[in-house]
């Protein structure tokens, strides 16, 4: 499928949704679905990296929280859009992306994995330690009372995201086909080989990592007026790490479809486990679902939910 | 006389104490067929790899068409005209074979073009390739599915696609069948003809001695023969190494 | 800033101090990473059940701590084997262990912290110990007998490690394990049955490791998370692998960690072992690099 076509697909499918729950009239939809379509993003973009290229980032939370604090920095000098915003944490965790990726790429998988983490840390202990975000304290953002043409800001922020979903589901989408796409993929399978054959790897890699990170940001920009109150522990929040990396895993590394599947499945449960007060209403069950389930989708089902079903990806390969 | 494509000066390798590579001196003329031999372990591989930028050298210098190649990562001295097949084939497993040959075909012909290179030609040329190693039969399959020879065809493929200027095809013909070892000869005769040089580095010394115009020795990291093929295995050092003290 | 010797002193020695413990927490990965190659990220989820597992013990018993480590140690031996077990199972023979096997490590990091969360809540536990609390004076330094005593035990936990892995036959398969299988097929030692043994013992180690953190100080679940960093910045620093290597960058780590909090205040000591670990990744890459 050429990537307009599927871009314009895409769309028609966002935008019947969003009717749709316009119709159904229940806030709470809204509320909820944001946070699926934000894990659709960060578990696409995550893929990007982890499932095309094969470098595994355990830092989602720092791109991510480096995105909404753009936001409130941002936010305290001038009045801006969300769409700037977006464009803004974008463009920092874009270059955070790129930076980290220029001093450890040249390194084994492995040690750009723990670079990663020490990634997430140091900058968590830095925003933490800059009072003009609100440090450890926390921020507040107040969120508008509602936007021209739209219900609720919620509603706007739903579409936001719903929109944000779209262009990193065409993103991958494209990739896949194309040139950088297969170039990526002899990343994955075998380094040397692919610089043997002209591959540039380094470069290919710095682009996945700058192109991950930038959209992990852009999915964190709206945050701080999402909800409203922001402080270093929920933004740097563990969840955010192992769900960008479950869902792409159980869903499927290979294409674009298993990130949105794995996002859309467990996003879902774990709204639905909050609401429904599962085992006694401690969230931490939900992230403990989303633990085990890695962990036997790891060893069990390598190629994901896709795997499972059979579903052909178009370079024909498993992981 | 005309230059050397390739002059390698005092190149050395060390890992940790070991001394893979001692001071190797070489150069290789344009349109050369070079055999290299040697017993397993003597470094042939080290020297593959650090000419073509999979390993870094510690010392020395190695000179492509003039050019000196340091600081130049393996991708960029493929794009310069050096490819080559690896001992042990490293397909890329979750691509097609047909797929496996299209990598060099996009990244390194591709790119000297200006990444103008037209789908169909692109076809063509897969196609062509994998009707010279005689493996058109398995455009669509994966590489696991080929047995360990035809991978090790496809390795040489896939070197080929970049259309070098300097071939290296490391134990290319391990496992072939006497018919198809004469193949594959036949083919890279055929690739020599056609302006490409050729270093073969090989145990089948039926091989290398009707293939080679000049034979290069390397023992325990050293060189210790250089020269027409029929004066170098009459040499008496060379005579020890493979028959022992 | 006021650099007054006496609380410079003291930071330093107190540094040195932790730093022989950071080194009882690193060893099981120079083992698992520097000997095996294999990225256990969860090593710190271990020493938090050892820590958790002394708690118990000590609560209910009385047990101390360390002894109660000691006694446990078999079952966390036995522990890492399993662990070893279901990781070659499922990547390490089919070839898929980089990103399979750091995704595997990261769930069992992650499942375990919840799993203690839900068991034991967020609230911090401590042990009762004679030698929690009291110090020695030397001059005007203090060596608290809560740091010091681990500091002990860390390092007879090194010399101990260090002799079984140069003088028994099993310890130097160990340390030949990753160099060269082949070798030691040809020696009868069955590699993968070597690895499961050194892999046991570098959760073993957690065991210990485990008792030694809720001595010095009181643990809570989400503890584990910040020794990541600091247990592959000694590793990689400390050569992956050389127990002296370990040693030396702990007691680097300890004291520049000691000296940061003593003058700059907590919140930033999380950072410094991942700086560590950002500056040696980025620009000591020799011997690093590819192996």
């Amino acid at each position: 499928m050429r990537s307009h076509t599927f871009c314009f697909a895409a769309l028609a499918v966002a935008a019947l949704l969003f009717e749709s729950l316009r119709f159904l009239e229940n806030e709470y939809l809204f509320f909820a679905g944001y946070v699926v379509l934000q894990y659709v993003v960060l578990a696409t973009a995550w893929n990007i990296l982890g499932g095309y290229t094969g470098y595994v980032n355990f830092g989602t939370a720092a791109f991510f929280a480096l995105g909404a604090y753009t936001s409130v920095a941002a936010g305290k000098l001038v009045a801006l859009p969300i769409p700037a915003l977006m464009l803004a944490g974008g463009v920092i965790s874009g270059v955070v992306g790129l930076g980290m990726g220029y001093l450890t790429l040249r390194l084994r998988g492995v040690f750009f994995a723990i670079a990663t983490l020490a990634l997430a840390v140091v900058v968590q202990t830095l925003i933490t330690n800059w009072d003009f975000v609100g440090g450890s304290r926390g921020a507040y953002t107040i969120r508008p009372a509602a936007v021209e043409h739209f219900g609720s800001y919620v509603q706007y922020l739903f579409l936001v995201m719903l929109a944000l979903a779209v262009i990193a589901l065409t993103i991958a989408h494209a990739i896949e086909g194309s040139r950088l796409g297969y170039g990526f993929a002899t990343i994955r399978d075998d380094e040397a080989a692919a610089e043997a054959s002209g591959v540039p790897t380094l470069r290919l890699k710095l682009v996945a990592t700058m192109l991950s990170g930038a959209l992990m940001g852009m999915a964190g920009a709206p945050l701080p007026y999402y909800v409203t109150y922001l402080d270093p522990a929920s933004g740097f929040n563990l969840a955010y790490a192992v769900n960008s990396i479950a869902m792409p895993l159980i869903g499927g590394m290979t294409s674009w479809v298993g990130p949105l599947i794995g996002a859309l499945l467990l996003g879902s449960i774990q709204q639905v486990a909050t609401v429904s007060n599962w085992f006694g209403g401690r969230p931490e069950i939900n992230l403990l679902i989303v633990g085990v389930l890695l962990i036997l989708f790891v060893i069990a089902a390598p190629n994901g939910i896709v795997g499972l079903l059979g579903v052909e990806t178009r370079r024909g390969g498993r992981r | 006389m005309t230059a050397p494509l390739l002059q390698v000066e005092d190149l050395s390798k060390r890992f940790g104490g070991f001394t893979a590579l001692d001071a190797i001196n070489l150069e290789v003329a344009p349109g050369a067929r070079l055999g290299l031999i040697g017993p397993n372990g003597s470094g042939k591989s080290t020297l593959v790899n650090c000419l073509c930028g999979t390993l870094r050298k510690d010392s020395g210098s190695v000179r492509f068409e003039g050019a000196l190649m340091d600081g130049l990562s393996a991708h960029q001295r493929t794009r310069l005209g050096m490819a080559r097949s690896f001992q042990l084939p490293r397909p890329f497993a979750s691509l097609t074979v047909a797929e496996n040959l299209r990598i060099p075909l996009l990244y390194t012909v591709g790119f000297r073009r200006g990444h103008h290179v037209p789908r169909a030609e692109i076809a063509a040329r897969e196609a062509e390739l994998l009707g010279l190693v005689g493996l058109a039969d398995k455009a669509g399959r994966l590489p696991r599915d080929l047995s360990q020879v035809e991978m090790r065809k496809l390795e040489l493929a896939r070197a080929m696609a970049a259309e070098p200027k300097l071939l290296f095809a490391d134990e290319a013909m391990a496992g072939l069948s006497h018919g198809e070892v004469d193949d594959i000869i036949t083919l890279l005769r055929r690739l020599n003809e056609s302006g490409i040089t050729v270093i073969l580095i090989e145990h089948i010394m039926r091989a290398v001695m009707s293939f080679s115009d000049r034979l290069v020795v390397l023992v325990a990291g050293r060189k210790i023969a250089d020269g027409p093929p029929d004066e170098v295995v009459r040499n008496p050092e060379v005579e020890r190494a493979y028959l022992g003290e | 800033m006021l650099w007054d010797p006496q609380l410079l002193m003291n930071a330093i020695m107190s540094g040195v101090l932790l730093g022989g413990f950071y080194a009882a927490v690193t060893v099981g990965v120079s083992i698992s990473f520097g000997m095996l190659d294999i990225v256990n990220i969860a090593h710190p989820a271990f020493i938090m059940l050892g820590s958790y597992v002394a708690y118990l013990l000590n609560g209910s018993y009385g047990l101390d701590p360390i002894l109660a480590s000691l006694i446990m140690l078999p079952a966390f031996f036995l522990l890492g084997a399993l662990v070893y077990q279901i990781y070659f199972v499922a990547f390490e023979r089919r070839g898929q262990e980089s990103l399979r096997g750091l995704a595997f490590f990261f769930g069992l990091l992650f499942v375990s912290e919840v799993g203690l969360i839900l068991a034991f809540g967020v609230d911090y536990r401590f042990v009762e110990a004679p030698y929690i609390g009291p110090s020695l004076h030397l001059g005007s330094i203090d060596f608290p007998l809560r740091m010091l005593i681990p500091f002990a035990v860390s390092l007879a936990l090194l010399g101990s490690l260090q002799l079984y892995l140069s003088r028994t036959f099993m310890g130097r398969a160990i340390a030949a394990v990753s160099q060269d299988p082949q070798a030691l097929r040809l020696m009868a030692a069955n590699p993968t049955r070597v690895k499961r043994i050194a892999f046991g013992l570098s959760i073993g180690t957690a065991s210990i490791a485990g008792a030694l953190l809720i001595v010095i100080q009181p643990v809570e679940p989400s503890m584990g998370r910040d020794y990541i960093g600091r247990v592959f910045a000694i590793c990689v620093l400390g050569g992956m692998g050389s127990f002296a290597g370990t040693l030396l960058a702990a007691v680097l780590l300890g004291v520049v960690e000691s000296l940061t909090s003593t003058f700059y205040g907590p919140s930033w000591s999380p950072a410094v072992a991942f700086g560590f670990l950002l500056l040696t990744l980025a620009f000591r890459p020799a011997g690093i690099l590819g192996r």
